[in-house]
């Protein structure tokens, strides 16, 4: 990692802080497991034989590099920049949640850990935590909102299928904040055996840090393929943010080439002016699960629920990294409404024939925008990070279709 | 001498009891601390209601979520201390809650209100002696205490950090896990409120899964002080804005269990 004062590539801190925001904010009780895990971490970081695990899994499991491809008929409709996307949705189990699975589950292995847990929203996370405690032999423990239980059930057979079991959790609004609040009890009830394998790069330090290195390899990966395809770096990112580990893994290893610009898209719901879960746009800083960041909130400092089309966006919070960024200017934030992410859904099937992720339509629908106001040599990356098999049932009852 | 230390200064272990602020209402909240006092509880714990109680069994969060649905505001927590303080110019009165509506208007808003208040102190349960920062240097200029946690898996390397800044008491949770599930055995709490006493002079109260004068008495005779929670809002929990009345007798039957001990082997 840079040692460079004017990088962008340097947090978090040694405690944990990316500038004003991330840290530790958890019981006492899970505080000496967080600092295990912290110089676990170090040690595997420094292993190149972890590091030859973690690739070879990356590479014969997963299902890795995934394409970068250059998408001729949506370009051309948008009459602007070139349209590249990161195909991560390929990816064995269809997103790139995967990638950080892999990464979290060899390193509970070498902490001795034998029991794993996580928390799930759309279902994404729950499969592919799922899916990697089958391919080791650790029994797992999923953590999922009812509401999104009742309104996931592909997601939901198909973590039984792996083996998981899928708690249905009713406190709150049931669904990814409350889940998260469960797998964080059943953590603190656990920590002797239990490895938490969080989703997003959120949650107390260092998962902040580790995810977002797990989920680098998009954007290395991305970084070479645009070199060695037309020799010259891209001149926008852009990636759909819920927790925001899809877009910091593209984003990171792009921080400091400072012609590259950054878009991060969050999810506007039914309007910023309405119900959504944009918590950049629309929330201020506090501390929840673990971590200081963007939340959204009332004045008493009461979370409130996010909604958004995309179950996977659908969380009142943002990583810690992406409010640094934010709050440095080097990445921008906007937003895309249900509606245009719905729009975008459909514009790539027709142009590219990829049904993409809801969760990547807000990605999609930025790109509409942005793209015709650039000149036709700049080149865009957009992150394909999930493919929408998951979601053709509620984006058929949005535009009314019955199946 | 503080509020607080004279609590446990009676040559006597203290009963400590929390129930959640605004739960069922607001305006139900002040007979069921009163309650409190009358059965004869040394300190009383406020709980400061939060949408997200990631520490708390089902009970608390259910209390949690009733006063919030009840309206509760951080206004009326404080509204409610202010009148506890009027009420009972000796009794100790400490808040309990989560980091986000304690520093979502600034720390030193937080610790002034807490002065206004007549507040003694405050436990936070997500900000770890790694966070001070956030919260503990405000509530310390303003000499309310900062009453830290320590678990199970507070290890003698991290025990001095957890120690330092903090005053009141030192709030032993004396199982790895949420409120108001199981209970500790007696040794390990014997042995764990040992290592404490021997690092610091401050009293050490122990929580966590304490719900009958039974399993209270026992754990009097090792430590300074025994907490209860979640069996005091179960009858919240039941009894509604009627919940005064069994408060007041479960805590009488606590007190006694707790006050009279070690007077027990005499």
């Amino acid at each position: 990692m840079s040692t460079n004062p004017n990088s962008f590539r340097n947090q978090p801190d040694e405690r944990g802080h990316f500038g004003a925001y991330g840290g530790r904010y958890v019981a006492e009780t899970l505080m000496p497991l967080i600092l295990e895990l912290e110089r676990e971490y170090r040690a595997a970081k420094a292993d190149p034989a972890f590091e030859a695990e973690f690739d070879d899994l990356l590479e014969h499991y997963v299902g890795r590099p995934s394409p970068l491809y250059f998408a001729p008929r949506l370009t051309e409709e948008l009459g602007g920049a070139q349209v590249w996307f990161k195909r991560d949705e390929l990816n064995h189990t269809g997103a790139h949640k995967i990638n950080n699975c892999i990464g979290q589950i060899l390193l509970a292995m070498r902490m001795g850990k034998t029991r794993i847990i996580a928390e799930t929203g759309a279902g994404q996370h729950g499969v592919a935590t799922a899916t990697v405690c089958a391919r080791f032999g650790l029994p797992c423990t999923v953590y999922m909102g009812a509401t999104d239980v009742a309104r996931q059930g592909p997601n939901v057979f198909r973590m039984k299928l792996l083996g998981a079991e899928v708690v249905p959790v009713t406190a709150g609004a049931a669904t990814l904040k409350d889940a998260m609040n469960e797998a964080l009890r059943d953590w603190v009830a656990n920590v002797h055996d239990t490895f938490y394998i969080i989703g997003t790069a959120a949650g107390p330090h260092p998962y902040p840090e580790l995810v977002r290195d797990f989920q680098s390899v998009i954007g290395r990966e991305a970084r070479e393929q645009m070199l060695s395809r037309t020799g010259r770096l891209p001149d926008l990112l852009v990636a759909a943010i819920g927790g925001g580990s899809n877009a910091i893994g593209l984003f990171h290893p792009f921080l400091d080439d400072s012609s590259v610009k950054m878009l991060g898209v969050e999810a506007a719901g039914h309007g910023l002016d309405k119900e959504h879960a944009a918590s950049l746009a629309g929330g201020r800083p506090g501390i929840l699960h673990g971590n200081k960041t963007y939340l959204l909130q009332d004045d008493d400092g009461q979370i409130l629920e996010g909604h958004s089309i995309s179950a996977g966006l659908d969380y009142p919070g943002i990583g810690p990294e992406h409010a640094w960024l934010k709050e440095s200017g080097r990445v921008e934030y906007t937003s895309a409404t249900d509606r245009e992410a719905l729009e975008g859904f459909q514009l790539l099937c027709r142009t590219e024939g990829i049904i993409p992720a809801l969760e990547p339509s807000h990605a999609i629908a930025a790109v509409t925008k942005v793209a015709p106001t650039m000149d036709k040599d700049q080149i865009i990356i957009a992150n394909l990070c999930g493919r929408g098999d998951k979601d053709i049932f509620s984006v058929a009852e949005h535009l009314g279709v019955k199946l | 001498m503080t509020r607080l230390s004279a609590a446990f200064s009676k040559g006597r272990p203290a009963l400590v009891t929390f129930v959640t602020g605004g739960d069922p209402t607001p305006d139900a909240t002040p007979a069921i601390l009163d309650a409190l006092v009358e059965g004869g509880a040394d300190v009383i714990e406020l709980g400061m209601p939060f949408t997200d109680p990631m520490a708390d069994g089902p009970a608390i969060q259910a209390a949690n979520l009733r006063a919030l649905a009840a309206g509760t505001s951080t206004a009326d927590i404080f509204r409610i201390a202010t009148a506890f303080r009027a009420r009972h110019p000796d009794v100790p009165l400490v808040l309990m809650g989560y980091a986000s509506p304690m520093v979502t208007r600034g720390a030193q808003w937080f610790a002034d209100e807490c002065a206004k208040a007549g507040i003694d102190g405050v436990i936070c349960v997500d900000i770890p002696p790694e966070e001070d920062a956030e919260l503990g240097p405000f509530l310390r200029a303003a000499r309310i205490s900062l009453i830290r946690l320590a678990t199970p898996t507070t290890d003698a390397a991290r025990l001095p950090a957890v120690l330092e800044g903090s005053s009141g008491f030192l709030y032993y949770v004396s199982v790895a896990g949420i409120t108001g599930m199981q209970q500790a055995g007696l040794a390990s709490i014997e042995a764990a409120v040992a290592k404490l006493k021997a690092a610091s002079d401050i009293p050490v109260a122990v929580g966590f899964g304490v719900r009958t004068p039974e399993q209270a008495g026992p754990i009097a005779k090792v430590a300074d002080g025994v907490v209860v929670g979640s069996a005091l809002i179960d009858l919240v929990a039941r009894h509604g804005t009627d919940a005064a009345g069994p408060v007041r007798e479960l805590t009488r039957a606590l007190s006694h269990a707790v006050h009279e001990s070690r007077k027990a082997d005499a």
